[in-house]
């Protein structure tokens, strides 16, 4: 027994004094995800983990990464975002609109912690934002729903009235109107990102007021099952939902987080990460058009790779002329929306049905 | 044969003290073996959601800023029950109580200067918890509405009229659209303690204390016993049994109302989404284990607090899913209510032909 606890003694004894060496050797950054719904939703919070599994296995042992799952937004975000900062990770991504005001709260008493805060617009010495350009993808997609529809309705299942999600649909129905001027975007809003109930039923009211194409701007799946069991065609949003769902739907509007998370916490390793505000496009690759279902006609899918190959070119979906709901020109041909109107967009085009509430 | 529950005549001090520690021994052995099968170490599991809880001054106030509005909607339940009011509505009288101090800190900054209007904005929190709780009471006592039916759908009325604000009429214009309204101007602000944690927490222990006085020393605490125990009883000695139900519910609804009111001015500083995580139900468990007595309340509160908050560090620190940490929570939970119900209560195996006799409902 004497022997024994000798023996652990000793064992303890090395541990301790080689294990400050190992660790300063190659203690790992720790980083951490706060996410809104859980990765199984096969959407929004599905693409933010495949980020996260993706630098995990790019980076090795050089980082830790944990999540959590489930925050909802509002005050209480705030506490989860603070107790990853208190158990000492080094840096800490928020992935929802709501969680804005909460990381600004966190970063203030947390001046050696980084931040990234997804989607929002508010920045800090130790928090950058970042985002990307999805309406880019949409565009597209509302290329094939244009052509596609046959009621000349498609139905928008749509979060909440905020520029990121107005500026989705402006760029989602820019593209059905650029092939298709007669049809229609239908918006109704859930006021919610994960409720997979709310989504399907809104989903639902579309296609009964004559949608026979769903759009969407939410995290999950649902209104794209609700879709296909009507029959109908829908476009996916976040992940590529034909995956998950089947060939109707048509193509999605998908993310692609792994070569920014890449970049941004490559800097970090090397101390030479700096705040900033992130806002990519389709050719940086942090937005996506999905492989596109067969159900689309070979014609309509050239018309899609003829103006993706205008958008990498450098051409912005936003390029007049553009009319607003009442047939007004607000933006004469030739011009572009400057990014800080875009930013704070609280107008719908020409072509969308609903209102910006 | 028939399972009756008894009430036991007396219970001794030791079973007072011994029957908590042994539920909460088979709580941590119930919810061990299920991490164990999610093959993750209690051990640390368990060392993890304490240390996250109570372990660190940061952890330790964000325990306080959940145990806050537990204490206050606690104390107002424990209240409203001690008369056998069942008063299920304390999630829409804290909602209430969060729109009226959100009202006055919104749009009376320019009447009221400095630090009183966080005064108004508190007072205003308390009277509208107060109206909503008087509603059931009004109901209950003039026209014989039951009470919890009455307190329960109040809550949604509650719940939908504060979002039908933040969504609609006091959205922040410089909010981008997103829900909420703008943000409250500072002196309207409860001043924080640490970290979060707010001057509510002295509120509320100072209330419990008060409570805990007015109801063993006033004539009103004595009448809330008798009608408790038996308002026929109670008419008989000439208590104005109708009076004291509408008084005793507009303070329940009140110190409800005052947890709506500092969680806005305390914490979020705006009327928005997640006012209220389900405060005034757990409110109730609460109200049980401390067996109405607002001394046990705070107490009772902190544990509560510390369970939800180290609930989480079994996602944010051992990576298990979120709902891992929602059935400990659950199976901390359980036996101790058990625990309390065979301590009040005595289980008896009765012929099923024999009436029994002076037999009170289970808890």
């Amino acid at each position: 027994m004497k022997k024994l606890v000798l023996g652990l003694l000793a064992f303890a004894m090395v541990f301790a004094m080689v294990s400050p060496i190992v660790a300063q050797a190659k203690k790992p950054l720790k980083i951490a995800f706060v996410y809104i719904g859980p990765p199984g939703d096969m959407g929004w919070t599905y693409e933010q983990e495949r980020g996260r599994l993706a630098i995990q296995k790019a980076f090795g042992n050089k980082i830790e990464t944990k999540y959590i799952e489930n925050v909802p937004e509002g005050p209480d975000a705030e506490r989860v975002i603070r107790q990853y900062a208190t158990a000492g990770f080094d840096m800490i991504f928020t992935t929802s609109f709501g969680y804005m005001d909460p990381t600004v709260a966190v970063a203030k008493d947390f001046p050696n912690v980084i931040f990234e805060h997804c989607s929002g617009y508010k920045t800090a010495d130790n928090m950058a934002t970042y985002f990307g350009r999805i309406e880019e993808a949409r565009y597209l997609t509302g290329i094939i729903a244009g052509r596609m529809t046959k009621s000349n309705v498609i139905g928008y299942v749509a979060a909440f009235p905020i520029p990121e999600v107005v500026r989705g649909i402006n760029g989602f129905t820019l593209g059905v109107r650029s092939v298709n001027p007669k049809a229609q975007v239908k918006v109704v809003w859930t006021n919610t990102w994960y409720d997979p109930v709310k989504e399907r039923e809104a989903a639902v009211a579309l296609l009964d007021s004559g949608a026979d194409i769903i759009a969407q701007h939410q995290d999950t799946t649902e209104p794209q099952k609700a879709a296909q069991e009507r029959g109908k065609y829908s476009i996916g949003y976040d992940s590529d939902m034909g995956k998950f769902v089947g060939d109707s739907v048509l193509a999605s509007a998908t993310w692609n987080w792994e070569t920014y998370l890449t970049k941004t916490i490559q800097d970090a390793l090397d101390g030479k990460w700096k705040t900033h505000a992130y806002w990519g496009g389709l050719k940086d690759n942090v937005v996506q058009l999905s492989s596109i279902s067969s159900k689309v006609p070979a014609s309509v899918q050239s018309e899609v790779e003829a103006a993706k190959k205008k958008i990498l070119g450098g051409w912005s979906i936003f390029t007049g002329p553009i009319k607003d709901q009442n047939g007004k020109v607000v933006y004469a041909a030739g011009q572009v929306i400057p990014d800080d109107k875009q930013s704070a967009m609280d107008w719908f085009v020409e072509g969308v049905v609903g209102k910006v509430q | 044969m028939k399972m009756v529950f008894e009430k036991r005549k007396n219970v001794s001090i030791g079973a007072q003290f011994l029957v908590p520690i042994i539920s909460f021994l088979i709580s941590l052995l119930l919810s061990g073996i299920m991490l164990a099968v999610f093959g993750s170490n209690p051990f640390t599991t368990f060392a993890a959601m304490f240390k996250g809880a109570f372990g660190s001054m940061n952890g330790f106030s964000e325990t306080l800023v959940k145990a806050i509005p537990l204490m206050l909607t606690g104390l107002g339940v424990a209240l409203a029950f001690k008369l056998k009011f069942w008063n299920i509505g304390a999630e829409g009288q804290l909602t209430m109580g969060g729109v009226a101090t959100a009202w006055v800190a919104l749009f009376w900054g320019n009447g009221i200067q400095g630090p009183l209007l966080l005064v108004v904005a508190l007072l205003a929190g308390c009277v509208s918890g107060a109206l909503w709780a008087g509603i059931p009471a009004f109901l209950k006592t003039r026209l014989k509405v039951d009470e919890t039916l009455v307190t329960l759908m109040l809550n949604y009325v509650a719940i939908l009229f504060s979002e039908y604000l933040y969504y609609g009429p006091w959205r922040d214009p410089k909010g981008y659209g997103f829900p909420g309204s703008a943000p409250f101007p500072e002196n309207a602000w409860l001043p924080r303690i640490a970290g979060r944690a707010h001057a509510g927490l002295f509120f509320a222990i100072a209330l419990a204390l008060i409570l805990w006085i007015v109801l063993r020393r006033t004539r009103w605490g004595f009448e809330i016993s008798i009608i408790g125990a038996s308002p026929k009883a109670a008419r008989y000695q000439g208590i104005s049994v109708e009076r004291t139900i509408m008084l005793t519910m507009l303070v329940s609804g009140a110190l409800s109302g005052l947890a709506g009111a500092c969680e806005v001015t305390g914490i979020s500083h705006r009327l928005q989404q997640g006012l209220s995580l389900g405060y005034g139900n757990t409110a109730i468990i609460i109200a049980w284990m401390s067996q109405l007595n607002p001394l046990a309340v705070p107490f009772v509160s902190l544990i509560m607090a510390g369970i939800m908050v180290g609930g989480d560090q079994v996602q944010l620190m051992m990576g298990l899913p979120s709902a891992v940490g929602t059935v400990i929570q659950g199976l901390i939970l359980f036996p101790m209510l058990a625990g309390s119900l065979f301590t009040e209560y005595r289980v008896r195996w009765i012929k099923a032909d024999r009436k029994p006799v002076c037999v009170e409902g289970g808890a």
